[in-house]
């Protein structure tokens, strides 16, 4: 098929294409008036049955709970896939490029900036937790919360040396913290169980409204969500950055 | 209100094609970090404080982090093999 073949059929679809979708989009209703029956339904229960604020962590950890297992273990797998692909130089024959002992090349870190990390790293652990285990009461929850906290660890490379980043970053700690995490979604699904209801029932006591620990099972799993996406990608981290810092030493 | 909503959209708009006609991919990189950013206010534009704060953890940090960790590894594979073929010269 030569050019000007391609082009014209392109374009025809292309016209087809933008013709309909605006038809279909100018009938789409606005923003402020999306009222669909499922999001009624749910806006009006979840204050009412589980005492949190924050509708969409009732649904993610507990109405469509069983979604996020599944969403949990795809990180879980990926996480698993990367280092399994990219863990292929022996960690002891490992050590870092000349250029990647300190970041910047040859020149360290100044003062200033090992400092400013120093403060940082405190401050975005205490917003990482605070995001977590406050995902019922306001916006956040386990996910973004745990990225926050695997920031932290990232931040550490900018100002210290490979060394100390990998000292941190290799802790066995991370590796439990990551199992353990996703284990503990199923667990807490499991203790359903033990009052013959199904797996990820929301059984335990519902609590005060506006604290911390209301909503009964929802801020343990967004807890054990947050662990485990924080472990998860401190070892996909690690990995990438071992993978681009070090080179295999020679024999 | 709605002049905001639009403004935003333009942006999520102009923000993506951008992202499109960058060639260096390092350029991109940094394109593609905008764009998550923009997409954050976007969400936060239209309610959606949960989302957008995913948005800003993936599309803002996370993304371009790994796109940039797999660039240095790319071309740090280039300079060694140059430096090989090099050396073979010699």
């Amino acid at each position: 098929m030569n050019r000007p073949l391609r082009e014209i059929f392109f374009f025809a679809g292309a016209i087809g294409f933008a013709l309909l979708w605006t038809a279909v989009s100018v009938r789409l209703p606005g923003p402020a008036d999306l009222r669909d029956r499922y999001s009624l339904a749910i806006l009006a229960r979840t204050f009412p049955e589980r005492n949190i604020t924050d509708t969409v962590s009732a649904v993610n950890f507990d109405y469509r709970g069983f979604d996020t297992v599944g969403e949990e273990f795809i990180l879980f797998a990926s996480v698993l896939g990367s280092m399994v692909l990219l863990r292929q130089a022996e960690e002891k024959n490992a050590k870092p490029l000349p250029d990647a002992i300190t970041p910047g090349r040859d020149v360290g870190p100044s003062d200033a900036m090992r400092l400013w990390i120093l403060a940082m790293v405190g401050v975005k652990i205490a917003f990482g937790i605070y995001i977590v285990d406050h995902g019922q009461l306001s916006p956040g929850g386990g996910f973004q919360g745990g990225v926050i906290l695997a920031s932290a660890a990232l931040i550490i490379y900018l100002g210290h040396n490979f060394d100390t980043f990998k000292r941190i970053m290799t802790h066995p700690l991370v590796e439990i913290a990551e199992a353990a995490g996703a284990a503990g979604f199923v667990i807490v699904g499991m203790i359903a169980w033990f009052w013959h209801q199904p797996f990820l029932t929301n059984t335990l006591p519902m609590g005060k409204s506006n604290e911390m620990t209301s909503g009964g099972t929802i801020p343990i799993i967004s807890a054990s969500v947050g662990i485990e996406v924080a472990g998860g990608f401190v070892l996909l981290l690690f990995a990438f950055l071992q993978e681009t810092l070090t080179v295999e030493e020679e024999h | 209100m709605t002049i905001f909503l639009l403004a935003i959209l333009l942006m999520v708009a102009v923000a993506g094609t951008a992202v499109v006609f960058t060639r260096d991919p390092a350029n991109q990189t940094v394109g593609v970090g905008f764009l998550g950013m923009v997409l954050a206010i976007m969400f936060m534009a239209f309610n959606e404080a949960d989302v957008s704060l995913s948005q800003i953890v993936i599309g803002a940090v996370g993304l371009p982090l790994m796109i940039l960790l797999a660039l240095a590894k790319l071309r740090r594979d280039a300079d060694v093999a140059e430096k090989e073929q090099n050396g073979k010269k010699r």
